[in-house]
């Protein structure tokens, strides 16, 4: 023993009857051999190691793909066709009023003998409506619209939810008490129905003139922001308030304290980090919400003001029709379903990249 | 509080019938307190070490944190140097007193590099000079604790147990602490890990001279490190006495059975020592047996233990019991 503790580079013999495995057939692990374990693999921030697994993910790649491609057409369409979305055809400067419900790649009778005189007619890739107006310009107003609200209102929501779930959060005790039992009052409203009440009284109430956007948009899409600036926003409050509540329980965020870091730098530092990723989760999944909502409004025609399209609009103007002009029905309802998908399929390929309940 | 309490000199800490006690809700409105920590008392010397034991739910974390001020106590006195940490003295005091957590998963922000981390202490207190001060001081804390310098640019994540607690040792080390609370610092690892961590702590303490309270559960790895240990149940002291003395001659009938419940590596040894198992369970802490917490499992309870609380009594070279039978 004492003989083999004195030479430790030399192996053990085996005796011949043992069972052991022989030492003296493996050799002494060198330094360089040893440093060489050591040696860890690449070093990842979270959000690169996020991307990295968004990118593995192919249905979230898909939707990424597509909501490019949508907001591609919404962007370069209205620029490239050259009908505008509230206007009859005109044909050589004249009205065309035989342009009405036609299917798509059709010309109207005007067009056709335009064309055979020599001219250019840019075609109805989409048909037209039943006032002769464009329909593909139509539709990608409409997407224009609905994304616009989607996002709009999330982002009202995000503000207001972070904000308001921080807070109770953070502080806790009474003040978390009150918070919390204000939003689940608001919790029990219904939301409809303030909607509609809302967009009645704001139509008395509000007027804008002239040709903004607020104008053009109309008073129940201002209402509908409204609402969601008043009422959408406690799930997200909630949902920010027991991350709060959790992260806060990390050691971590006690060691902080016993380091003499103050509240700010640990909500900026320690808390806000850490509950982000969550955050803009729930943000990407209430955009399809929102959408659903507006189009839903607007299908039940409490959406935007006439001549302005939204998808919901459109699909309800589609209804009327719905046995002979199929097409119109689902051009609108394909864009929401395909809006919605991606939107709810890019949050949930997020949650699986950055949630951190999900990782480890 | 006693503000007449006046602390030795001598101590680095002292600790005087220290409560803290959390309001649980029991009724619509009614609360009833927790009784967490009540009535502890102790002192530290400059670079030593006290054990603090007791099983699951005694009160030993709470001790570390009321001490260090991340709970306010309901009552007591906390001396650091002769001071009195309350809310005001606190802010001056972080810098000389620290804590290295239990859990290393959890005591590691996951978004921050390792740099950031045990930067964090001197950043808040402004310990450096300049960009280049700062990154010598971490990786020579680094060092200290026996991390390698291209570990800095990493996340808590890719580290193992025992390195992410070196990681909350060099932060702790960071503002050069007087005194650590080591709170369970090596429950949550191996056993082969447990003894270079602590072997660091050993070493840490030589080289810097560090106090610190080491709060474990494990009565071996307490008796390794410590010079004097404190035997908690239910948020009492029932015994405290040097770390030789304590495990070779133990007066508490709680202490014994703690120790018999040690395991021996020797077969031989272990098989004659007898393993005294206490009967039923650790009483609620919100239903307080009356004198005695430890009354209700021990088997030389008189009717004295019921009626009266026994005090530390000094039973000789500082070994102190709270126990009328011993």
């Amino acid at each position: 023993m004492a003989k083999e503790a004195a030479d430790v580079n030399k192996m053990p013999k085996k005796n011949p009857l043992s069972l052991q495995i022989d030492l003296q057939k493996f050799e002494k692990a060198t330094d360089e051999e040893k440093t060489q374990a050591e040696v860890m693999s690449e070093s990842t921030s979270f959000f690169r190691d996020g991307m990295r697994k968004l990118r593995r993910n192919p249905l979230a790649v898909f939707s990424i793909i597509v909501l490019i491609a949508i907001i591609l057409m919404i962007t370069v369409v209205p620029a490239v066709v050259p009908y505008s979305y509230s206007d009859i055809i005109t044909v050589n400067g004249k009205r065309d009023k035989s342009a009405t419900n036609m299917a798509p790649f059709t010309y109207s009778k005007m067009e056709q003998k335009y064309i055979d005189e020599g001219g250019k007619v840019f075609p109805h890739i989409m048909g037209t409506d039943e006032l002769g107006r464009d329909y593909f310009v139509r539709v990608a107003y409409g997407t224009r619209i609905s994304l616009l609200v989607g996002v709009f209102a999330s982002v009202i929501v995000l503000i207001i939810g972070v904000l308001y779930g921080s807070i109770a959060g953070y502080f806790g005790g009474k003040v978390d008490l009150i918070m919390m039992r204000i939003v689940d009052i608001i919790y029990s409203l219904p939301d409809l129905l303030m909607i509609i009440l809302l967009s009645v009284v704001l139509n008395e109430v509000l007027k804008f003139d002239g040709n903004g956007i607020l104008a053009r948009l109309g008073t129940n899409m201002i209402s509908l922001f409204i609402v969601f600036g008043l009422l959408y926003w406690v799930g997200m409050a909630r949902l920010v308030r027991g991350q709060i509540l959790t992260i806060k329980q990390n050691e971590y965020v006690l060691a902080a304290k016993v380091s003499g870091a103050r509240s700010s730098r640990i909500i900026r530092r320690h808390i806000l980090p850490n509950c982000i990723s969550v955050i803009i989760i729930s943000a990407a999944l209430q955009i399809p919400s929102a959408i659903f909502t507006e189009s839903f409004l607007s299908f039940i025609s409490l959406g935007v003001k006439a001549p302005m399209p939204s998808l919901g609009s459109l699909a309800s103007a589609a209804r009327s029709g719905i046995t002979t002009y199929t097409y119109k029905l689902v051009f609108p309802a394909v864009m929401i379903g395909l809006i919605t998908l991606a939107f709810n399929l890019l949050g949930d390929g997020l949650r699986d990249a950055f949630d951190p309940k999900l990782r480890r | 509080m006693d503000n007449n309490y006046k602390p030795n000199p001598e101590n680095l800490v002292e600790v005087n019938d220290l409560k803290m006690y959390f309001p649980i809700k029991t009724g619509l409105l009614s609360t009833t307190p927790l009784k967490a920590v009540d009535g502890v008392s102790f002192a530290i010397k400059p670079g030593e070490t006290l054990g603090l034991v007791g099983e699951s739910g005694c009160g030993k974390t709470t001790v570390g944190r009321a001490l260090i001020r991340l709970y306010k106590p309901t009552d007591g006195d906390v001396f650091f140097d002769g001071k009195r940490v309350d809310d005001r003295s606190i802010g001056a005091l972080r810098k000389d007193m620290q804590m290295v957590f239990q859990d290393p998963y959890s005591s590691l922000n996951p978004r921050m590099t390792v740099e950031d981390i045990i930067g964090e202490p001197l950043d808040v207190h402004k310990l450096y000079s300049s960009r280049a001060d700062r990154r010598e001081k971490i990786l020579h804390l680094m060092e200290l604790v026996g991390l390698n310098a291209e570990h800095a640019t990493r996340y808590a994540h890719e580290f193992s147990g025992g390195q992410r607690q070196r990681i909350g040792i060099a932060r702790a080390l960071a503002t050069n602490p007087r005194f650590i609370v080591c709170d369970e610092a090596v429950s949550a690892l191996d056993v082969s890990i447990q003894a270079q961590v602590i072997n660091m702590f050993e070493d840490l303490q030589q080289k810097l001279g560090v106090a610190y309270l080491f709060i474990a559960h494990d009565l071996l790895v307490v008796h390794h490190i410590s010079k004097r240990i404190a035997v908690m149940y239910l948020g009492k002291m029932v015994e405290t006495a040097d770390a030789d003395e304590l495990n070779e001659n133990p007066m508490h009938p709680y202490t014994t059975s703690l120790l018999s419940a040690v395991p021996y590596p020797d077969p031989i040894v272990a098989k004659s020592s007898k393993r005294i198992i206490l009967e039923g369970d650790v009483p609620s802490p919100l239903r307080m047996p009356s004198g005695c917490p430890f009354r209700t499992r021990c088997k030389y309870a008189t009717e004295q233990c019921a009626a009266e609380m026994p005090k530390l009594t000094d039973r000789g070279n500082g070994h102190m019991v709270a126990c009328w039978n011993k």
